[in-house]
């Protein structure tokens, strides 16, 4: 048997607003090191609801979910934030870069907040990341300031910061032309390959599902296959 | 976990620096309030000083004095027959006695001693008449020991074109009252007439006018060292009327003035019952003070929280995304903190150096008054003190200005706002 980094066993949430939902139907869910793993399934099938279940984010489920062997279940809210710092990157379908800073500090911050490397080494770090990304020349503008397809590269490139053991996406590619969305698929798969981290991606693109290395279909808040 | 961390501080400065208007016009709200706090405090105080001082500093913290009135043990009550039955007098006139203030010496000496006394002088008080050709003018003189009047009681103070060294050389000198001297159309190295009221005369020189502001006592009162009036009394050196103590302690002096009344038998009045009234009026205008420098504050507390309310919604992706990449709630509360203390500092800076350089101004600017000639520009207290409170207080308000919304940041859920976009 493979290492397994993400271990879920019988995820269940519920909704309660406006009416009691079960959204989640007891799922069990394993990802192995270096697996390039896509979620897919029709609006409102709880694909979304459990990425940020896995995530650590959202707390309220039953269930329990082990990263790295370590469960995960009654930690609490800081110490969930110092496990996703250092464990899980992100990416999204908006590239949630903060406006107000260069693109070479948004990649900076999560390694600065994780704090264990100075703060020449997180630069040089962020300008290895950045390079991998082909956006190493717009390290010192603003956020603002550079096209949509290069946002979303910085924003993987923050993902990638502190080398996390898994990376989460929500429809990474869905506001990107297939150019850019192929050229995304292209970085993660040379990820997954050269540095054994895993990818759970959650995407309506069959095209980009297709290319990765497991598909993971949901309805009705189970999993069918 | 330190309150200080330069990650979260970096993060607050940016976003201050990045919404500069707005950020600067919220510390305004605190330049404001805290310098209006600084002017209002310290003119007010100034002022109260200068009040206090008028009165205040110019009394005598006691004053031992001699009253006429009548006996009060009647002598009917010695005799024996009626000792039990009950008493009724009609018309019972003063007592006869004289105004010398009895065992003043031994007083003056016990009271030398005491170590809460800072001062004590001597004052001969006489009524006279000024002379001037075929007029008398009633009049009051008071025979004072020159320079301890100056030191314990700022006597210098009320004195026009003259020092008090100039009366205290002189046992032939006279310092005038201003209005006396305007009656008698008399000027300074002139020399005046004055009759005592047992017929005695002096010719004396006038080295000063005395000037107090109130009309009414510059044209009766006139001053002179205590052996010129002892001699227009026609007594000898032991002879005054009163005894004017200064404490250590104003606070003492009640309970100083009881123990004279019932140890010595004499009568004695403290400064806090002979002018009731300025106590009162001193602390109402601190009061007034305080209660417009703390509207003026919550004003500049409300603008805080304004501001960073607006800032926290229209951060909310930021927030969301910081928290999804690993920033605690703490952390995230940390930073919109950080900006609210960040303007409480550098707002209130900038009110002290405002609220100096006004006060500065105010002390600068000419204030004349009949009532102090001394006096020419308007008072003002400089106590660092008060640049400390303002400082202390706007780091209060903007801490819980922002301790509000900062908790609400630190409190969003960032899946809510993830999955929304």
């Amino acid at each position: 048997m493979t290492h397994s980094i993400l271990e879920a066993r019988g995820i269940r949430k519920k909704f309660f607003d406006p009416v009691e939902v079960e959204i989640l139907r007891g799922l069990d869910l394993s990802i192995q090191a270096g697996e390039f793993v896509s979620i897919m399934g029709k609006s409102g099938c709880g694909k979304s609801t459990l990425l940020y279940v896995l995530s650590t984010m959202d707390t309220q489920y039953e269930g329990d979910l082990l990263l790295a062997g370590q469960s995960l279940k009654g930690l609490k809210a800081a110490e969930l934030a110092r496990i996703r710092n250092q464990h899980i990157g992100f990416v999204f379908q908006f590239h949630y870069l903060l406006p107000e800073f260069s693109v070479l500090r948004n990649v900076m911050l999560p390694a600065l907040k994780l704090g264990l490397k100075s703060k020449e080494e997180i630069e040089h770090d962020a300008m290895e990341k950045l390079r991998l990304l082909d956006v190493d020349e717009q390290a010192l503008k603003r956020a603002t300031q550079i096209s949509g397809g290069q946002k979303q590269r910085v924003a993987i490139a923050r993902a990638l910061i502190n080398n996390p053991d898994i990376i989460m996406g929500d429809e990474p590619t869905g506001n990107l032309d297939s150019k850019n969305a192929q050229r995304v698929f292209d970085i993660f798969r040379e990820i997954t390959q050269t540095q054994q981290q895993s990818l759970l991606i959650v995407t309506h693109d069959t095209d980009f599902a297709q290319k990765t290395d497991r598909i993971i279909e949901m309805a009705d808040g189970m999993i069918i296959s | 976990m330190s309150l200080y961390n330069p990650l979260l501080l970096g993060i607050a400065k940016t976003h201050l620096l990045a919404r500069k208007k707005q950020s600067a016009i919220a510390a305004l709200g605190v330049t404001f309030g805290i310098g209006v706090f600084i002017i209002l405090v310290s003119f007010m105080t100034g002022l109260n000083g200068l009040l206090d001082g008028l009165i205040l500093n110019r009394t005598p913290h006691v004053r031992i004095y001699n009253e006429i009135k009548q006996s009060e043990r009647q002598p009917i009550e010695d005799f024996a027959p009626y000792a039990d039955k009950a008493h009724i007098i009609h018309s019972i006139k003063p007592k006869n006695s004289q105004l010398k203030l009895r065992n003043g010496l031994a007083i003056r000496a016990e009271l030398r001693k005491d170590p809460r006394v800072k001062g004590i002088t001597p004052q001969v008080s006489t009524r006279i008449f000024y002379q001037a050709g075929a007029v008398q003018l009633n009049g009051s003189l008071a025979g004072m020991d020159v320079l301890e009047e100056a030191r314990l009681f700022n006597f210098q103070q009320y004195i026009v074109g003259g020092k008090p060294e100039d009366l205290a050389s002189n046992e032939n000198a006279i310092v005038l009252g201003a209005g006396v001297a305007k009656n008698l159309s008399l000027q300074i190295g002139d020399y005046v007439q004055i009759v005592s009221i047992n017929g005695s005369r002096e010719r004396l020189k006038i080295v000063g006018l005395f000037q107090s502001g109130l009309a009414d006592i510059d044209k009766v009162f006139s001053y002179c060292n205590i052996g010129t009036a002892q001699r227009l009394s026609g007594e000898g050196g032991d002879y005054f009327t009163d005894l004017h103590l200064k404490l250590h302690d104003i606070e003492a002096a009640a309970g100083m003035a009881e123990e004279l009344r019932s140890s010595w038998g004499v009568n004695a009045i403290d400064i806090k019952t002979a002018n009731a009234q300025f106590e009162t009026g001193t602390s109402i205008r601190n009061m007034i003070t305080y209660a417009v420098s703390v509207a003026l504050l919550i004003v500049a507390g409300f603008g805080i929280y304004n501001i960073l309310n607006m800032l926290i919604y229209e951060k909310m992706p930021d927030i969301a995304i910081l928290k999804a990449t690993g920033f605690s709630a703490l952390d995230v509360q940390r930073i919109f903190l950080y900006q609210a203390i960040l303007i409480g500092v550098i707002g209130a800076s900038m009110g002290l150096i405002f609220g100096f350089l006004a006060s500065y101004g105010i002390s600068q600017a000419p204030f004349e008054t009949e009532a102090l000639p001394t006096i020419k520009t308007f008072p003002v207290n400089f106590n660092p003190q008060f640049y400390v409170i303002g400082i202390v207080f706007a780091l209060i308000t903007t801490f819980f200005a922002g301790y509000m919304p900062s908790r609400k940041a630190g409190r969003i859920d960032p899946v809510d706002i993830l999955r929304g976009q």
